[in-house]
């Protein structure tokens, strides 16, 4: 009999389908692993395992031994026996780690904590997950991987039977995944099952004993591991066509716009001491320059740093036409016709509550304005011009930005880069979050801009989209450029070894929706 | 089972005690410096026992609402009523007295009860129905404003005279401080001396025998100094002695309980508070529910000391209660702060104030020189964060 059944489980946001009659068990003594893109589903369907999302809020059975489970809070899922260690490390750092491990569960007597008996227990488990600190240091003083481990602890203190982990080493080093996985390995010989949730499908390989892969809120399969490989779970998580995404295009580059050397940020936070170290290139008048790297490799402070937009110190070397120049602030960039989409155009791209003509001419807004008074009407031609051309889909110009879908808001933050005339545009991952269509639609206006003379520097952690796009593409992996490659060359491998080169031991396809 | 395979010794970072306690003592050295100062400037009559102890005295309604202020913003919320709350169950006292006649016992049990349904209400605004701390105080610091003016009439309302007085303005003699004292002092070393016991014989680490007994000693000196001060005047100050009692109370609760340390996982970071199934929206409530006990302890100290309740009572207590916590090490992102840190602070304060006037400088220097000695506390704190 499975240890637990998770049957026909279907869970919908505001009529969004997140989850569709997914089916999911795990035998005692296992370890499955589920993989999934970003949005298949995976997280959604551990927090129902977990009771974030309580019985009545989806559909389906939760049965555990054969006996349905209906959980209506976290904690009864702990009292079942399952344990979660949440993505993002949900520790307090000015508390000991014995205290983190307790949290909530503080032995007790009369309200008083039973201290001695909190930090002795939290030492015994410190040994099981292989731990050498003081429990009653700061969880701060640790660093993440012995974080994580503390994290385990936490879940073990609660003597679960289903360990659930949520990509437990995304943020890792090598040696400490090895720790981790040998440390799984060893609580599954000891009768505890795990249900491993990564991307990173070596691992996947080496501990799972069977693999569950989950599509846009589906069950694609579920494969025993002897006999399965990479490419395999690959197809699987992605299963769709992408080749006809990107327009065809034959531009030739043009004088050089833009070029920076030896860029440096230090930044003491980081173990190495530096964000950004010994960066220089140049990109070209009708040129597109991809950017690619993983979460973390700095491609985005790259984008933030070359536009004053950086809350640290940077030295470098800026020619704009030929001409030496600094850039301090976002302002100097925007006057001298450099453009900046932005990664999170929610949070640092759109004025939400704004109108769409508003959010359109926000970034020029002398162009529309005499002796400091703005002349509304022409901002509002200036954005149906814009609308027409960009093919923006809003009832209109006047009407919020907010009530736009998200390839719309994106539209019309391109727009407002346009509406400056920039030389140079740099695009932060210009197609997060949006519809395929709209997709379509934003990279032939990029390939469109370019051949009309444009610079363009793309950062994306989508890999057909950096290859569709870009002539060139500079790979960074921790603040460094570590390859440089042209289009006719370019291949998800090539890349990959290069944005994971001398740093982690395995491929991490978390960015890539290969 | 227990193949270990640990992680290097090494790798963990282990900031220096000297460190740690860094803060305490630039504390203490700038109090030590603002306390010769003013020695100087008003030719010793500052260290006066008579002056220290008044001191004491002025700074106990302060000192009572920073104890509660501490809990308060280490959740990460803000009290802004205490100061109209405090002035409202002032008269709440006075009125239940003269225009109800009820006895001096019945009159305090109704301010307390009254305290703590003002603070459970509030808290239960702003936890359960999730509006702003920052709204509701600031609008239960209108309310509680005009509320007092209502009840008092507008009028000043003189306190009947009886027991309750002597809460505002007895002493506790000489000879039963130190009594209390000594039995106290006891007690903590005890203590002290039995967490470590303990600690030993689970196997735990401790600290080495020579920096037990140097605590031992720091303590046992400052609460000799303490008594032999106030002794050689008339005594412990009755508000002072409700201060400090309460100040060890919360302490211990703040770092022994469940209550307490949840307060600070619920400020340190409320999203892993909350997947470790604390009851956020309870805890918060219960906060404001102790508050409002403080705050009316508060309101009756003030009003026994000064002999009356009037509309005007306790303006800009509630910040100089959030400026006694800042001053005292209490970080405004929630998570981080003690209450002797806020005591420490509340004294600082007070000493401004006392030292100032007792040199004869003009009032308005006080604000300036307070708001100074704020903004210049926050800033060493984050000058010397920012330099580790």
């Amino acid at each position: 009999m499975s240890l637990l059944r998770m049957e026909n489980i279907s869970k919908d946001f505001g009529g969004v389908l997140a989850l569709q009659m997914v089916n999911f068990d795990i035998e005692p003594g296992e370890i499955h692993a589920l993989c999934g893109e970003n949005g298949a589903g995976k997280s959604t369907l551990m927090k129902i395992l977990s009771g974030v999302y309580p019985q009545g809020s989806f559909n389906g059975r939760i049965v555990i031994e054969g006996a349905p489970k209906h959980f209506s809070s976290i904690r009864d899922s702990e009292r079942s026996g399952i344990a979660i260690i949440h993505q993002e490390l949900s520790l307090i750092p000015e508390q000991s780690i014995g205290e983190n491990i307790f949290l909530g569960r503080e032995p007790q007597f009369a309200g008083f904590i039973q201290w001695s008996k909190l930090f002795s227990d939290a030492q015994k488990l410190l040994k099981v997950v292989g731990l050498n600190a003081n429990v009653r240091r700061p969880v701060k003083e640790l660093g993440v991987g012995q974080q994580q481990l503390v994290e385990i602890a936490k879940a073990l203190s609660q003597n679960p039977r289903i360990l659930v982990l949520d990509e437990p080493t995304s943020a890792l080093t090598k040696e400490e995944i090895a720790n981790l996985l040998r440390l799984l390995k060893r609580l599954k010989s000891e009768g505890m099952s795990s249900i491993l949730i990564s991307h990173k499908l070596d691992e996947v390989l080496e501990v799972a004993d069977r693999v569950t892969v989950l599509r846009d809120g589906s069950t694609i399969a579920t494969h025993d591991r002897h006999g399965l490989t990479e490419t395999q779970i690959i197809s699987e998580m992605v299963g769709r066509e992408v080749s006809t995404l990107f327009p065809e295009s034959s531009r030739q580059p043009g004088q050089v716009v833009f070029e920076v050397e030896n860029l440096n940020v230090a930044d003491a936070q980081k173990r190495s001491g530096y964000l950004l170290k010994d960066i220089s290139f140049k990109v070209r008048a009708g040129e597109i320059l991809g950017i690619g790297g993983l979460m973390g490799s700095g491609r985005s402070e790259l984008l933030q740093a070359l536009f004053g937009g950086l809350r640290l110190p940077v030295q470098c070397e800026t020619k704009l036409m030929g001409v030496k120049t600094k850039i301090h602030s976002p302002s100097q960039a925007w006057t001298q016709g450099v453009a900046f989409v932005p990664e999170d155009r929610k949070r640092q791209g759109l004025v939400l509550d704004d109108s769409v003509s508003r959010n359109m001419t926000i970034s020029g807004l002398e162009l529309f304005s005499k002796f400091g008074f703005l002349k509304s009407l022409a901002m509002a031609s200036h954005a149906k011009d814009m609308t027409k051309k960009l093919k923006v889909k809003t009832s209109s110009v006047e009407a919020p930005v907010k009530s736009l879908s998200g390839g719309n808001q994106q539209k019309v933050v391109l727009a407002k880069c346009l509406t400056t005339k920039p030389k140079i545009l740099f695009l932060d991952e210009p197609t997060r979050g949006i519809d395929v269509g709209a997709k379509q639609e934003i990279y032939t206006l990029i390939t469109d801009l370019a051949s009309q003379g444009m610079a363009v520097v793309l950062v994306s952690s989508e890999l057909p989209e950096l290859m569709g796009l870009a002539d060139r593409i500079l790979v960074l992996n921790e603040g460094r450029i570590t390859g440089e490659l042209e289009r006719s060359m370019a291949t998800p491998e090539k890349i990959m070894t290069l944005a994971t080169q001398s740093v982690f031991g395995g491929v991490d396809v978390r960015n890539y929706g290969f | 089972m227990l193949e270990t395979m640990a992680f290097k010794q090494g790798a963990l970072q282990r900031p220096s005690p000297f460190k740690l306690a860094l803060r305490t003592y630039t504390m203490v050295l700038a109090l030590a410096a603002i306390w010769l100062t003013f020695a100087i400037m008003t030719d010793g009559a500052f260290l006066q026992p008579r002056n220290l102890s008044n001191l004491l005295r002025q700074m106990s309604v302060t000192g009572i609402l920073s104890v509660g202020m501490v809990l308060i913003i280490v959740a990460g919320h803000i009290d802004l009523s205490v100061g109209s709350v405090v002035c409202f169950l002032g008269a709440v006292l006075a009125v239940a007295g003269s225009e109800f006649g009820l006895s001096p016992m019945n009159s305090i049990l109704v301010t307390l009860l009254a305290g703590i349904t003002i603070g459970t209400f509030q808290g239960w605004l702003l936890s359960y129905q999730r509006i702003p701390a920052f709204i509701v105080t600031l609008g239960g610091m209108m309310v509680f404003r005009g509320a007092s003016m209502m009840i008092t009439k507008n009028s000043t309302v003189p306190l009947e005279a009886n027991w309750i007085q002597s809460l505002g303005t007895a002493y506790v003699s000489a000879q039963t401080g130190w009594t209390i004292c000594i039995l106290a002092l006891i007690v903590v070393l005890a203590l002290m001396a039995n967490a470590r016991r303990q600690a030993k014989q689970f196997g735990l680490e401790t600290e080495s025998f020579g920096a037990f007994l140097v605590s031992a000693l720091a303590l046992t000196g400052l609460v000799v100094g303490f008594m032999r001060v106030l002794a050689s005047y008339e005594g412990i100050p009755v508000p002072v002695l409700l201060m400090l009692s309460l100040m060890i109370i919360f302490y211990v609760i703040s770092q022994r309980t469940t209550w307490g340390r949840r307060i600070y996982a619920i400020g340190g970071n409320s999203d892993a508070a909350f997947l470790s199934g604390i009851n956020i929206r309870g805890v918060t409530m219960s906060i404001y529910m102790v508050m409002g006990f403080l705050t009316a302890l508060a309101g009756v100290v003030l009003t026994a000391r000064v002999g009356s309740a009037s509309p005007d009572a306790g303006q800009l207590l509630e910040l100089d209660a959030i400026a006694s916590c800042v001053i005292g090490g209490t970080s405004l992102m929630g998570g981080k702060g003690s209450i002797p840190g806020a005591l420490l602070g509340a004294l600082v304060m007070e000493s401004l104030n006392n030292g100032m006037s007792l040199a004869n400088m003009e009032p308005y220097w006080q604000f300036v020189v307070k708001g100074v000695v704020l903004v210049v506390a926050v800033w060493a704190d984050m000058w010397s964060q920012s330099r580790r």
